[in-house]
């Protein structure tokens, strides 16, 4: 005798459609989280476009138009040498918003790499990684990378890597903690009796049930260090004058905040915006993919 | 006089789609002094309606329509401030994981005395006494050394025992409880039975018991309704029900479960959740239950009758599996106290046979089962799997990594919790081919043929394999578990108490589902279990554990029929049979036995001292491979009471064993 075969009437879609179509869903019923990519759209939008946008070019001089207030021609006025400052705030996202996904990228990656591994091998490997990364943790941020750059010098890809240094143990610690919890599960343990090898239960078992928590970690992790990039650039060791960029723009134009305040807020609010969607992208994700973020570092 | 009060209750539950119905005009009505069961499987309200009698409701959860009173007032328009009132004298609640509702960080006296009626104006001494007389009326021993004890020092039957004692504190009128024994061992829960059918009669109370068990209910209560989809199917007298019942789904439920008095495999309920549509606005009632799911449970009541599947052992000669001396150490170092977790376990299973592995929590029933996967190292002993054809060996006691691809599709494991043992992020089809493409090496169409051919064979429709396993209900999910495990047509299946986490009405199908396939495919299993009544219909031999120490072993009929092992006999008189004539002979007070496996010696040595003298086990043969380890003589044994449960008549089948 057959048992009861259970019927169904819908047509099934692949597994990752449907959890596409559900965080769409989820997406879709959360305003923050929709207002949060929102402003993460535009931005990168402007930084691909920004030829579309601006008026003049961002480092082109003009000692006739110094210190102009906001009119007509400058919508934002000029700065003290005359630049346009809407056409260095349009293009003040490339720099630091490029910089920071791809670093944001290279955390994530490095960081949910050695996580899972830990988890997965614990033991010694384990320990020295985690001892390791108490290690970064405990150094001030912006002073690791004020080192790294006064030594090796500014450029993207160094400004990149040490950050990536300085971020991406806390991202393996998120990553491990997330990991430890699924591979105590039955069906970690039914691919060790398949005898599966250590790489094809990583990337197989674990890795698609710690990607949310990833994901979440990336819009973090990008937030951070767009805060850190401007930063360094307000502080004069990251990007170069005159090269527009909102964190040297704040430095450049802070002695005038009083008299000409649209040269200070304007890029300020360029870079509270873009951060604010990190956030919020990343609050909404963790909530629609059910990430419990309270562990978070 | 009418205690609770329940008058067309309708609750709902919001969410995307609309207003969904949790329980539809639900009207019951308990008497004080009355003991009723609010019975039904996973999601049929049972929970939702004990929590309404409490006054609680899910966040998300709002009444749509009808009354609740409690000893005459009105629970659901009263305010919070007289809900906590009433839930400190009227109403109590015993949760069901009674470690999980002690607060870890405070001793067990202050707690239940929170709960008080005259906390916190009391004075401490006067708490003090009130709350030992309570602790020992729950029957804890040395109730003046548990008040200052936290809850972790206890055992799980003593932490029920305690959140009983609080829910008794607040002396209420009607007591809740919520599926009061199920996380404990069936020893533990028989001897708390004992104890709420006691309490209840010295002190008057309404209880209302939720339930999904029948035993449980026909030992506790004289009345039971019967919850399908949030609606009110039945309520009548257990007797009656349990004997006759008037609605087609009590009919189709109780023919599902499976009764020691009638070995075999009933027929299951196929277990699909009801998904009742979202309720209009000013509708106050889900619709009445479809005729398509009566007549379901019409025709399935008259397949019960004649699919009834009795015992009927299989008995072959021919072992693929064999176990000597098998011991698994978790101490770091020997302690001088304690023994090996597990110790001295030798068995062997034949080809086709089902062998039940069966022990309490601790027993190391799983560990012998994870040890045979390759999964622990062995601290001693081998394990050997064996050709029937060629009489050749492999050697199984080497870990999995060393293990080569044949051996290990030779072996597979199927989990309790299929919750767990499936990947969320992968479908059906991906977890069901991974072990194909990865023993077999096979792809493409016929790859896709022969899941197919799997997916047919444990009864699971071929549109499932696009799904992921949330989408699939509990026992269906459970079929995808075997499938996994016979895709590989594997000689042994490693069975870790896969029906224990199911409604009852699903476990008889899934258990029939394992004894098709080892026919079917002469598949040898080894179940690991817990319960004596689900092996009772399914395997062929037993083997009973105590403490990763084999204390008997032999065919189910022989260990059924007697003499035991003392422990063996307990287990057995744990059973509870849905059936209020029968009577657990089982003592109030948890039988007092060791927790540590033993350095040396038997655990039992105390409690059942042998005239004569004899500390150490040795092992008593009843002959046909009934072989009890004891210091008892054999003499001993067959003086000890056994047979206190009627033996079933035996049935016709029981004739043709071959």
């Amino acid at each position: 005798m057959n048992p009861p075969v259970a019927q169904s009437t819908e047509q099934a879609s692949p597994a990752w459609v449907m959890e596409l179509r559900r965080t769409m869903v989820g997406i879709g019923k959360s305003p923050s989280t929709m207002f949060g990519l929102g402003l993460i759209a535009m931005h990168v939008i402007i930084a691909l476009t920004v030829a579309l946008w601006a008026p003049y070019s961002p480092i082109a001089t003009n000692p006739a138009a110094i210190l102009k207030s906001p009119s007509v021609q400058h919508w934002l006025g000029t700065d003290s040498l005359g630049r346009d400052i809407f056409s260095r705030v349009v293009y003040g996202g490339q720099f630091s918003l490029g910089l920071s996904i791809m670093a944001a990228v290279f955390c994530v990656v490095i960081g949910g790499t050695l996580g899972m591994l830990a988890a997965f091998y614990r033991g010694w490997f384990d320990e020295a990684l985690m001892r390791l990364v108490d290690a970064v943790l405990s150094v001030p941020t912006i002073l690791a990378l004020l080192l790294v750059v006064s030594l090796m010098g500014n450029g993207p890809v160094v400004i990149a890597v040490a950050a990536t240094v300085v971020y991406a143990p806390a991202v393996a610690r998120v990553a491990r903690a997330a990991t430890l919890q699924v591979v105590e599960l039955d069906y970690v343990t039914a691919a060790k009796g398949r005898g599966e090898s250590g790489a094809a239960i990583i990337l197989r078992e674990i890795l698609p049930n710690v990607l949310d928590v990833l994901l979440v970690e990336l819009a973090m992790k990008a937030s951070w260090i767009l805060l850190l990039v401007s930063s360094l650039s307000f502080l004069g060791f990251g990007a170069n004058p005159p090269t527009p960029d909102w964190g040297l723009m704040v430095s450049e134009n802070r002695t005038l905040l009083s008299v000409r305040p649209w040269g200070t807020v304007a890029p300020i609010i360029a870079l509270g915006t873009l951060i604010i969607g990190f956030n919020l992208a990343a609050d909404g994700l963790a909530k629609i993919r059910g990430v419990d973020r309270a562990g978070a570092v | 006089m009418t205690q609770i009060d329940i008058d067309g209750l309708t609750v709902t539950y919001a969410s995307a789609q609309g207003d969904i119905p949790v329980l539809s005009q639900v009207s019951v009505s308990i008497g004080a002094g009355e003991s009723v069961a609010i019975i039904g499987e996973s999601g049929s309200g049972k929970s939702t309606l004990a929590a309404a009698i409490m006054g609680f409701l899910r966040t998300g959860s709002s009444v749509r329509a009808g009354e609740l009173r409690l000893d005459g007032e009105d629970v659901l328009s009263a305010s919070n401030r007289r809900l906590r009132e009433m839930r400190r004298g009227v109403v109590s609640l015993v949760p069901q994981n009674a470690g999980h509702a002690l607060t870890p960080s405070m001793t067990i006296g202050r707690q239940i005395a929170e709960a008080l009626p005259g906390f916190p104006g009391q004075g401490a001494a006067e708490m003090r006494a009130e709350v030992v007389r309570l602790l020992g009326e729950v029957k804890l021993p040395t109730p003046e050394a548990i008040f200052d004890r936290y809850p972790h020092q206890l055992s799980g039957g003593q932490q029920q025992r305690a959140a009983i004692a609080m829910g008794l504190a607040s002396r209420p009128k009607i007591l809740v409880l919520d599926e009061p024994t199920t996380g404990l061992d069936v020893v533990t829960q028989a001897s708390i039975l004992k104890l709420i059918g006691s309490l209840r009669a010295a002190h008057n109370m309404s209880i209302v018991l939720v339930s999904h068990d029948l035993g449980v209910v026909a030992h506790l209560c004289e009345r039971a309704v019967v919850l399908y989809a949030g609606q009110v199917v039945e309520d009548a007298d257990t007797r009656t029900l349990l004997a006759a019942p008037s609605h087609l789904y009590s009919q189709a439920l109780i023919s599902a479960i499976p009764s020691t008095g009638r070995p075999g495999l009933p027929l299951g309920l196929p277990g699909t959740p009801p998904h009742p549509r979202p309720l209009l606005a000013g509708e106050t009632a889900a619709d009445p239950i479809s005729e398509s799911e009566l007549q379901g449970w019409r025709q399935h009541a008259a397949a019960a009758k004649k699919e009834f599947r009795p015992y009927r052992p299989v008995a072959t000669n021919a072992p693929v599996l064999r176990v000597k001396e098998l011991s698994v150490d978790y101490r770091r170092k020997p302690d001088g106290v304690s023994g090996p977790t597990v110790a001295g376990v030798s068995f062997e299973i034949q080809k086709g046979e089902i062998l039940a592995l069966i022990g309490e929590s601790g027993s190391g029933k799983s560990t012998i089962a994870s040890a045979i996967a390759g999964l622990r190292p062995l601290a001693a002993g081998s394990i050997e799997l064996i050709d029937p054809e060629s009489g050749s060996t492999v050697d199984l006691s080497r870990p999995v990594k060393r293990r080569s691809r044949r051996t290990l599709s030779s072996v597979q494991l199927v989990f309790q919790n299929a919750d767990t043992s499936l990947n969320p992020r992968r479908s059906i089809q991906d977890s069901i081919e991974r072990p194909l493409r990865l023993f077999l090496r096979i792809a493409g169409t016929k790859l896709h043929e022969k899941r197919d051919a799997i997916m047919r064979d444990v009864g699971l429709n071929r549109e499932f394999a696009h799904r992921l396993p949330s989408q699939l209900s509990g026992g269906q999910r459970q079929r995808v578990g075997i499938a996994r495990s016979i895709a590989t047509s594997p000689k042994v299946i490693l069975a870790d108490e896969v029906v224990s986490a199911l409604d009852v009405s699903v476990q008889a199908s899934v258990l029939r589902l394992i004894d098709d396939v080892r026919r079917e495919h002469e598949l040898s299993v080894l179940f690991v279990a817990h319960d004596l009544a689900v092996v009772r219909g399914l395997a062929d031999r037993l083997i009973v554990l105590h403490l990763g120490r084999i204390v008997e072993q032999g065919t189910v009929e022989d260990i059924f029929a007697g003499p035991n092992h003392p422990y063996t006999r307990t287990l057995i008189d744990s059973i509870l049979d849905p059936d209020p004539d029968a009577v657990s002979p089982v003592d109030e007070v948890e039988i007092a036995m060791p927790t540590q496996p033993p350095l040396l010696g038997t655990a039992f040595a105390d409690r059942y001292p042998s005239a004569s003298g004899n500390r150490h086990p040795s092992t008593v043969d009843f002959g046909n491979g009934h072989l009890i380890n004891t210091h008892l003589t054999r003499a001993e044994l067959l003086a000890l009471p056994h047979n206190n449960r009627a033996n079933p008549a035996p049935s016709d089948s029981a004739k043709d064993v071959q």
